[in-house]
């Protein structure tokens, strides 16, 4: 019982792997086995959105899997979203708006962004707001996130978004 | 212990040896593939085990030791509990079945309205990546969306254990605070839910802190017409009390009195008498209540809109 267990998953198209105890969480596992700390760790209890990844697809808390649960799985964390030095469409707006200050919430920031807009090619501007309340940043007011990830739907999607008065 | 090596290990990094930097407490994970495979491990393990389902409310409470399984039973890798199942005049559903699933399934959004609405008012969309329908309603949170849709729509709850299957409704089932019927040994296996029928009208409106938050207080409507006149009130509310709370007194008026302005105030009323509210440091008790009252109102009003008989 609670033998270590070999973990075999794919992360940002590459096979990887570690031994874990069973109880060792998603996020631990990618930071401190992997080495991947573009996940961040802020509640471990879901409520901050900052572990946010994708897993097969769909983005999840990784605060809220454990490692063992992933066996097999495609990850995507924020290290897969740039092409080598070519940043992603949706960091180079952020980048644009100033959607970040500190940028510990960021990667889930990206993460929720990215399956959010994928996954609804009809979204309002108060969809997206509602959508992105799902991670808490707590420097910038959201105005530069949400432009950000409005413009990235528009150029998604190929069509606009009616924006509310208090948008300039 | 073993020592923990990953292919992208670094020396420097603290703390990753020896599972040092884990914080649930020790246990153990089993992985049935199959539901005989799961009974039979949580017979043998009895009150050390916990079945694990989404894990968006068994994780944090792990996460926090709140929560001090030996072992869990991981359902994550059983498909038969995962699937959406057009029934005749029912939908069937597996507990295991996200909520992400019932979100953008085709069949929820034509037949199960209700569920629909109250589904998109769970947390965000990454945590119902992961949350199931059967471990929500499990988990009986009095503050949670679909146990005041289950009491309004009287689901019918199908429980597995190795001594058998059985089907608990829905008013049986939500016993007390986190507390349902099921018996240790057993597992939610299917939710089974009515369509809604032909003339009618549905939604669902709370009201939380921020959305995605529980909610302060929420009412799940559901009214059908014939002749502009109810012939079939189905509500019921969360953050009522220790349990959701089937709204019966505010049914009845609608049904005796219609929905004209008097009677939806009368309605309106009736529900916040019957709520029971805790109170916390997000609401007390009494805002609790007339909340009920105001979402309410609203949920009959948008219900009433949304039947197409009524337009």
């Amino acid at each position: 019982m609670n033998e270590p267990r070999k973990v075999v998953l794919e992360v940002n198209g590459e096979s990887l792997s570690g031994e874990v105890p069973p109880r060792m969480l998603l996020t631990d596992f990618l930071r401190d086995v992997l080495g991947k700390t573009g996940t961040h760790v802020g509640c471990e209890h879901g409520v901050c959105g900052a572990c946010t990844i994708m897993i097969n697809g769909e983005a999840a808390r990784s605060c809220l899997m454990f490692a063992v649960q992933a066996v097999g799985a495609k990850i995507k964390t924020v290290e897969g979203l740039a092409k080598g030095e070519e940043l992603h469409p949706l960091q180079k707006l952020f980048s644009e708006h100033r959607a970040l200050q500190c940028g510990f919430c960021t990667p889930g920031m990206l993460m929720t962004a990215v399956d959010l807009v994928a996954s609804n090619d009809a979204l309002s501007e108060l969809d997206i707001k509602v959508g992105m309340s799902a991670v808490l940043c707590r420097c910038t007011g959201y105005e530069g996130i949400i432009k950000a990830v409005i413009e990235y739907a528009e150029q998604v999607h190929g069509k606009p978004i009616a924006r509310e008065k208090n948008i300039v | 212990m073993t020592p923990i090596i990953g292919s992208g290990f670094d020396k420097n990094l603290k703390q990753t040896t020896s599972g040092r930097n884990v914080k649930p407490p020790q246990l153990d994970i089993l992985t049935p593939s199959s539901i005989a495979e799961a009974l039979s491990l949580l017979a043998e393990y009895g009150a050390d085990a916990r079945p694990l389902a989404g894990g968006q409310s068994l994780v944090p409470l792990l996460n926090f030791r709140l929560s001090r399984p030996e072992v869990l039973i991981d359902l994550n890798q059983i498909p038969d509990l995962d699937y959406i199942r057009d029934a005749g005049d029912q939908i069937n559903i597996g507990a295991m079945t996200r909520e992400r699933s019932i979100e953008f399934s085709d069949l929820i959004h034509d037949e199960a309205p209700l569920l629909l609405e109250a589904t998109k008012n769970i947390a965000h969309l990454p945590i119902r990546s992961r949350g199931t329908i059967g471990g929500s309603l499990a988990n009986a949170d009095p503050a949670a969306e679909y146990p005041a849709v289950a009491l309004a729509l009287e689901f019918t709850f199908v429980a597995q254990s190795v001594r058998g299957e059985r089907r608990i409704a829905s008013h049986n089932f939500f016993q007390d605070i986190l507390t349902t019927a099921l018996e240790p040994d057993e597992i939610l296996t299917e939710i089974i839910v009515p369509k809604i029928p032909d003339n009618s009208g549905a939604a669902f409106v709370e009201i939380a802190r921020r959305h995605g938050d529980f909610a302060l207080s929420g009412v799940a409507a559901q009214i059908s017409f014939e002749d502009r006149m109810p012939t079939a009130a189905r509500l019921a509310a969360c953050g009522a009390g220790p349990i959701a709370m089937r709204l019966t007194a505010t049914e009845e008026i609608l049904m005796e009195e219609g929905i004209g302005e008097k009677a939806v105030k009368a309605a309106a009323a009736a529900a916040a008498a019957a709520v029971d509210p805790m109170s916390d440091h997000h609401a007390s008790a009494s805002y609790r209540r007339r909340l009920t009252g105001v979402v309410t109102t609203r949920a009959i009003k948008k219900a009433v809109d949304r039947a197409e008989v009524m337009a």
